[in-house]
């Protein structure tokens, strides 16, 4: 069993450095071809009809129409008569065409007869889900310092205690807490463009999976799967919405075996609005009970959200949010609505869970009078990962770039400008972030020339670059020596772009076929300079030499060392499964600390970010330059759902009626203010390896914001996004608002 | 109850037209070099399609032969007859900037574009900013990592273009202000303020 290590902490060349893309030009320019991008000669352009209604049945469909339109080549039925469909934008029918304006037109000419049903699509009121009767249960946690005696009912004794320790308590918060569903907005929309080489077919499909789709193409194509290729050089955009190949990859590929010329299927934007996932909505209902130094002893709460029509929604195991009471009981309730299904969301349930419970013990710490970040301190130590330690110093670290104890002010009670006031808030959030299972093919060429394969992605975070990192750092060779090739099911198997696990799965296959290739081209310069075997183990490659470690002359030039293969490339595989034992290249386990300072105008409702520091413990860092910009854009897509982002609902209609990206609100440049990011990374950090790192900062930004807007007005705004018109809301209205925009249909 | 069996309104797609009048498809029509699709109305005013038409693009400082429809896009031509796939169909409605593109000179989206209505003007895509001599703005970009998934980033780059042609000494603040026409799901504004300051300083004009 071969051995494997990171270089020594300080010896690294580009392992840890500011690094830039490999591809980065390439994106920059529009060389870059992602799936919507590849043009193939005779090519069709299909596009979707996608039902209007919330909840109805087909009672007729007629595409005979749409066959005449000119330029139409394909017109394909997906719904059946009688079919009973439950969400807007279920897909209805296919048309592909020589153009996209005959494609348009051909849905245009499919006749379709409703038969509309009622519908319930607002899920934010619990009571009026029950009334519906669209309520089921879903789960419950309970964690409680004092068992039931023996011969006592659980439950009723599970009552008595939380009602007890609430009683016994020096002071109880009651609050009401709500985060809604937002989407992915991939800005490129899922879809693929589908060729056929005889029997085989080739998919370029958007996705974050490239290794595993082949597979649900081929199933119900009644294909073997090695007849499948998958490819995706690039994706525009995926936030684990897109690991599956989907009815619409199926459909893609279908039409163009039928045809016999390549298609092109991405969902248009409003349809990839409505189906093509979202991230489930959570409500709360929360009491607390602490003693007056604000630590919380007892927590208790009732959740409710939804994920779609099979109800679901946050799970409720990981509310409250990190900081978990030794006396705790919450429980789920499902919502089913009529609304597209949920799908993984960067970060599945976190993002959700801090926005509904460390808003709550800010909230204590706004009865208590106390300093929002000694609330927060004081209950570290029942921080569920036990990572109370690189909590506090990242505090620290965090309050002094915020600047905290000069700008804190306690609820409300800030100077105020005009009608401008300004306010402080934090959150606290952790993640895994262990590497996926990966393997690679590394080759190196008699020449000198190295290439790496892997059936990867990269989402966005700098795949190709952390891989070539680790491949010239291990060989000694500069970057631009080292061909990475990702994004197709043809190279070997690597695990999905989804929990954070991307970068330590692919450094980890990388690294370990790298040192063994060295180890095999170390030993033939060995053998060729006659030195031991003993030296043969100490042979080092540095910069673009393979030498003896402390001499320096005692070896020869990389493509020296290379020619010494003779005739064959040498090819060495390098694998990573999970699990089987504890890595010395990898680990998991985050805790990150981030801080939001807010001006909001009173008067309009405007609220404005002014600094927001994100301090993230990371591991090992392979490319700090791009594991910068995941917290950069994490923190951004945070800001997005706190202040600007929600899928819109009609009550009437049962529409997503802001399916677009105009009323669809995303920050834009200027909304984001001044962003800090500062890793937490004592030496020790290094020591536990590579650790994901795209989740966890985005899971703190709702609940540090919608804190630090609580601390500049002095009361909460429940639900986020904080929209203008919830902040006026919240503040009484200030005779601004309509009564009838304050009947919860807004808020 | 039964609906009307009109279905989704908000598709996107141009709906066919008869014919196109107004002053960019006269113009296009008088600049068509072939009499394809071009005939008179009754007014005597030019009249283009509702079939295929051949026109010439100029695109990047070379003039294309392309065929099309009135409702055409621009973006569609760029992207499917000429391959230029930098700029990206993203909103659909000129929302996102993703399909950012220079028509003589001034930045437009070319997803709201005709394609007819370019005929005689020159038209710059981002692709020519790269190449052998790279421009300092895709250049900053990739210098401060402006960019993740990076399906926004063709689009931004012809947005921070235009604008610091038009602003060469630009401030952070006036950076923040006049940037506001692009979104990017994955959050590299930041990155993308640190590469138009980055331009600004290096007094590149491209």
């Amino acid at each position: 069993m071969a051995e494997y290590s990171w270089p020594k902490q300080g010896t690294t060349t580009l392992i840890g450095k500011e690094v830039d893309r490999v591809d980065g030009v390439e994106k920059a320019t529009g060389a870059a071809k992602y799936s919507y991008d590849i043009v193939l000669p005779k090519m069709l352009f299909a596009r979707v009809l996608a039902c209007p209604h919330a909840h109805c049945k087909i009672k007729s469909i007629d595409a005979a129409a749409a066959k005449s339109v000119p330029g139409v080549v394909s017109v394909q039925l997906l719904a059946k008569p009688k079919e009973e469909i439950k969400w807007q934008g279920y897909l209805l029918a296919c048309v592909a065409a020589e153009t996209e304006g005959a494609a348009a037109e051909g849905l245009d000419a499919i006749a379709v007869e409703y038969e509309v049903l009622p519908h319930f699509v607002t899920e934010q009121f619990l009571e009026a889900a029950e009334a519906a009767d669209r309520t089921g249960k879903a789960g419950a946690t309970v964690e409680l310092e004092n068992d039931a005696p023996e011969d006592e009912d659980e439950d009723a004794f599970v009552e008595a205690e939380v009602k007890r320790q609430l009683e016994a308590a020096d002071v109880v918060v009651e609050g009401y807490y709500g985060i809604h569903s937002i989407t992915h907005c991939c800005l490129e929309t899922h879809g693929s463009t589908c060729e056929w080489q005889g029997d085989k077919l080739t998919s370029h499909l958007s996705t974050q999976n490239v290794s595993g789709t082949a597979g649900q193409i081929a199933g119900p194509l009644k294909l073997p799967a090695s007849d499948v290729t998958v490819h995706c050089d690039f994706i525009g955009g995926g936030f684990g919405s897109k690991f599956a190949a989907d009815e619409w990859g199926v459909i893609c590929a279908q039409i163009a075996k039928e045809t016999g010329r390549p298609v092109k299927l991405m969902l248009d934007r409003e349809t990839d609005q409505r189906i093509a996932g979202n991230r489930p909505s959570g409500f709360v209902r929360v009491k607390l009970g602490a003693d007056k130094q604000g630590v919380v002893k007892v927590w208790d709460s009732v959740q409710w959200g939804t994920s779609g029509i099979g109800g679901g929604g946050v799970d409720e195991k990981v509310v409250p949010y990190v900081l978990t009471p030794p006396n705790r009981r919450s429980r789920a309730v499902r919502v089913s609505t009529n609304t597209g299904p949920s799908r993984a969301w960067r970060a599945p349930n976190h993002p959700q869970a801090c926005a509904l419970s460390q808003t709550a013990y800010d909230d204590l710490a706004a009865k208590l009078g106390i300093d929002s970040y000694d609330v927060f301190l004081r209950n570290l130590d029942s921080a569920s990962n036990k990572k109370a330690d690189v909590y506090r110093a990242e505090m620290e670290i965090a309050a002094k770039l915020m600047d905290w104890k000069a700008k804190w002010h306690p609820h409300g009670k800030g100077e105020a400008k005009g009608s401008i006031v300004e306010g402080l808030g934090m959150a606290i959030h952790t993640w895994g972030g262990a590497g996926h299972a990966s393997n690679c093919l590394l080759k190196i060429h008699p020449d000198g020339a190295v290439g790496i394969q892997l059936g990867s992605q990269d989402l966005g975070t700098g795949t190709r670059t952390a891989i070539g990192i680790v491949v010239a750092e291990t060989l000694g060779l500069p970057l631009s020596d080292v061909k990475v090739e990702i994004g197709s099911s043809k190279y070997p198997q690597s695990g999905p772009s989804g929990g954070s696990t991307t970068i330590a799965g692919v450094s980890e296959s990388s690294r370990r076929a790298s040192q063994d290739a060295l180890r095999q081209i170390a030993a033939k310069v060995a053998e060729k300079l006659g030195v031991g075997a003993e030296q043969a183990e100490k042979m080092v490659a540095k910069e673009g030499r393979v030498f003896v470690a402390d001499k320096p002359d005692a070896g020869m030039t990389w493509k020296q060392a290379c020619a010494l293969l003779g005739m064959q490339p040498l090819e060495v595989q390098g694998k990573y499964n999970p699990g089987r034992e504890k890595s010395p290249l990898s680990s998991s386990g985050v805790a990150g600390v981030q801080m939001a300072h807010v001006a909001v105008d009173k008067a309009t409702g405007v609220v404005r970010m002014k600094k927001f520091v994100a301090v993230q413990d990371i591991g090992l860092i392979i490319n700090r330059q791009c594991a910068a910009s995941q917290v950069y854009g994490a923190a951004i897509m945070g800001i997005a759902f706190s202040l600007f982002e929600e899928r819109i609902m009609d009550p009437a209609t049962g529409a997503f009626i802001n399916a677009d990206l105009g009323h669809y609100h995303l920050p834009r440049l200027g909304d984001i203010g001044e962003i800090v990011v500062e890793f937490y990374e004592p030496a020790s950090e290094y020591e536990r390896g590579v650790i994901g790192l795209g989740e966890p900062p985005v899971i703190s930004p709702g609940a540090a914001i919608s804190n630090a807007v609580a601390n500049a007005i002095g009361v909460r705004v429940p639900v986020l996004p904080i929209t203008p018109i919830r902040v006026l809301e919240a503040l009484g209205g200030n005779g601004a608002v309509p009564a009838k925009w304050t009947s919860g249909a807004s808020s | 109850m039964t609906q009307p069996t009109r279905s989704n309104p908000s598709r996107g797609g141009f709906h066919r037209r008869d014919f196109l009048r107004g002053s960019g498809a006269a113009a296009a029509a008088t600049a068509l070099a072939t009499g394809q699709g071009l005939a008179a109305d009754e007014t005597g005013a030019a009249v283009v399609g509702p079939g295929m038409s051949k026109i010439t693009l100029n695109v990047n400082g070379a003039d294309h032969a392309v065929l099309v429809e009135p409702r055409m896009t621009l973006l569609e031509v760029l992207r499917y007859q000429l391959n230029l796939t930098g700029a990206k169909p993203i909103s659909g409605d000129g929302t996102s900037g993703g399909s950012t593109v220079f028509v003589a000179g001034k930045p437009v989206s070319a997803s709201t574009t005709l394609a007819l209505t370019c005929v005689g003007k020159p038209i710059q895509t981002v692709e020519s900013l790269g190449g052998a001599k790279l421009d300092p703005v895709p250049a900053a970009f990739v210098h401060n990592d402006g960019m993740q998934c990076g399906f926004c980033t063709p689009g931004f780059v012809m947005a921070v273009r235009a604008f610091l042609n038009k602003h060469p000494q630009a401030t952070e603040d006036e950076i923040r202000a006049g940037l506001n026409g692009n979104i990017c799901r994955c959050g590299t504004y930041a990155n993308v303020i640190m590469a138009a300051i980055e331009v600004v300083k290096g007094g590149a004009r491209g």
